[in-house]
């Protein structure tokens, strides 16, 4: 079906269809980003308001409660796990790819199973072991969490990624008299380096958005974004206009960084996988 | 998040290079790098749930304090022999199918869409792939509240009427959500498998004079089967542990109409405060997902083959 010439109005059609099957699915998020500059008047009326002109209230409610916080929370949380996860797995994928143990796919199974079974059932002893330490509501507590969840993805990402460097550069540089250190700094670094990136953005992108363990475990200090969220499940009154800027504002950084990181999405999305 | 499962017997591949069998020091060498890795999940996941077993054994409501009693396997008769947990496993397997099938179905669509040359392609795609991106908890609050919503909700909006459209049908609801999530992942892998077939082979199939859905049917489908599979897989790894939506659109009910398996431990444990109940509930799912599991890594070690035959 793909790559035929085809007529001009096959193309025109084929156009106007795809264009149109993009704009459905992207509709309800045009619709929350237009919410979100409405007056709640005009946010929750039936009929629905299409023309209105933009205003900032709903934004400035939602910082005026205080979202910060949560979206620095969520920032640190992020970006720590995802800086741990890559110091863990990048030498446990070279470890499992370009000079491997024994083995090596025993225990790559083991990781990927790790991530197969439900963080549900270790919700509890995760809750009650965590309250007896006393790092409930702690920053650090997510860190943890989020970096064992990302590090089976990571672990076969970065494997993926290695596996493509050629045997034959690392033989040269073991040739050349360069040490395994100077090898990693000077020869494999830079060739996995958009593998370490596209490993990153997975990895952020699933600390970022997760809610089940941080909505258990965390509350007032360490809240991450979606539980700022939390308030407007059974919210009363107008408020239409204040959640979809909320919901804009805690997707912002996902989106944008997904949208410029097209390729290694689907790189990543499949633990390296499909290239 | 916990447990190790026994692999399949993993296919023969030409890469990695076979380990060499050296001295100690250099099993030690090539073992150190992966030990940090190693140990780190070994604790966090594999301990939570060696205590998950233990307090399964107990009875233990944190309502009543103090009494802690080990009961054996009490808990598992109670678990087994409930019908919310029924219920429960149920909606897991009907939301969980339900939400893959129609994802990969209008992912194929999709992607059999962008598989041609339009203006704009690039664009759409980019549109396509945002709702994936969106906050999972955002979406469902979304959902919940800009559409389905019967007083001021879009839908009710455009088609008129006051149905209120999440006590009505609550199972679709939840996940229509996750459909319009899920889709943009589908359409992604299902479009990388697309535009890696070979298209000597389609022209080749043309000039002989298949027509279009004879070689989408012939041709296409059989190529696209090992990146469906992985879809699917990967889709049902993530949504049967669903819990945002249903937290936030229903709350599991009406009744339990969509009380899923994460969210009715999380009920028992949290609202319950049934600590010892949760427990076995947890090992329950456990291995059930073991079963499931076993099966699904035999077609992981198989879809990875095919990174081998690039």
């Amino acid at each position: 079906m793909s790559g035929r010439g085809g007529s001009r109005w096959g193309t025109v059609a084929w156009a106007v269809g795809a264009w149109a099957a993009g704009l459905f699915f992207f509709f309800p998020v045009l619709w929350m980003v237009l919410t979100g500059f409405k007056r709640e008047v005009d946010a929750a009326s039936n009929p629905p308001t299409w023309t209105f002109t933009p205003v900032l209230d709903g934004y400035r409610q939602v910082f005026d409660r205080d979202i910060t916080p949560y979206l620095l929370n969520s920032l640190s949380a992020s970006l720590v796990s995802t800086a741990l996860v890559l110091l863990l797995a990048t030498p446990a994928a070279y470890a499992l790819s370009l000079r491997p143990v024994g083995k090596w796919r025993d225990v790559l199974f083991f990781f990927i199973s790790t991530k197969m079974l439900p963080a549900v059932a270790a919700l509890l002893p995760i809750y009650l072991l965590v309250r007896e330490l006393g790092m409930l509501d702690n920053i650090w507590t997510m860190v943890v969490l989020y970096t064992s969840m990302n590090l089976p993805l990571a672990v076969w990402m970065m494997r993926s990624f290695l596996l493509e460097v050629p045997p034959a550069l690392i033989e040269a540089a073991a040739v050349d008299g360069a040490g395994l250190g100077t090898t990693i700094r000077k020869v494999l670094l830079p060739l996995v380096a958009p593998g370490v990136a596209a490993t990153a953005l997975i990895c952020f992108i699933f600390s970022w958005n997760e809610f089940f363990f941080a909505v258990n475990l965390t509350a007032t200090n360490a809240g991450t974004s979606p539980i700022f969220l939390v308030g407007f499940i059974s919210s009363e009154g107008l408020f239409l206009a204040r959640l979809c800027a909320a919901a804009t504002l805690v997707s912002l950084p996902v989106v944008l960084a997904g949208w410029f990181a097209q390729k290694q999405l689907v790189r990543g999305l499949s633990m390296g996988a499909v290239k | 998040m916990t447990q190790t499962i026994r692999p399949a017997p993993a296919p023969a591949r030409k890469r990695p290079p076979p380990p060499v069998r050296g001295g100690a020091r250099d099993r030690l060498i090539r073992r150190a790098p992966l030990l940090p890795a190693l140990v780190f999940a070994i604790v966090v996941t594999q301990i939570p749930f060696l205590v998950t077993i233990y307090l399964s054994m107990l009875s233990w409501n944190a309502l009543r304090p103090g009494e802690r009693d080990f009961v054996g396997l009490a808990n598992y008769a109670d678990v087994l022999t409930d019908d919310r947990l029924r219920a429960a496993l149920v909606n897991t397997v009907v939301l969980t199918a339900s939400a893959v099938v129609v994802s990969v179905l209008l992912g194929l669509g999709l992607a059999v869409l962008l598989d041609r040359r339009f203006p704009g392609r690039g664009v759409v795609r980019t549109l396509l792939i945002t709702p994936f991106l969106v906050m999972p908890m955002a979406a469902a609050l979304l959902w919940k509240h800009a559409f389905y919503n019967p007083a001021y909700g879009l839908i009710n909006g455009i088609v008129g009427g006051s149905t209120d459209w999440i006590s009505s049908y609550p199972m679709v609801s939840v996940v229509a959500t996750l459909v319009w999530q899920w889709t943009p992942f589908m359409m992604l892998i299902i479009l990388a498998g697309l535009q890696s077939q070979s298209q000597e082979t389609v022209e080749a199939a043309r000039v002989d004079g298949a027509g279009p859905w004879q070689v989408f049917t012939r041709l296409t489908l059989p190529h696209l089967r090992p990146y469906l599979e992985l879809g699917a897989l990967l889709g049902s790894i993530y949504l049967v542990q669903t819990f945002d939506a249903v937290f936030t659109i229903t709350q599991g009910g009406p009744g339990t109409a969509t009380t899923n398996l994460p969210y009715e431990i999380y009920l028992t444990t949290f609202r319950k405060f049934e600590y010892g109940e949760a427990a076995a509930a947890g090992v329950v799912v456990v291995i059930g997902t073991i079963i499931v599991a076993t099966f699904a890594l035999r077609v992981i070690s198989g879809l990875f083959r095919m990174e081998d035959h690039r």
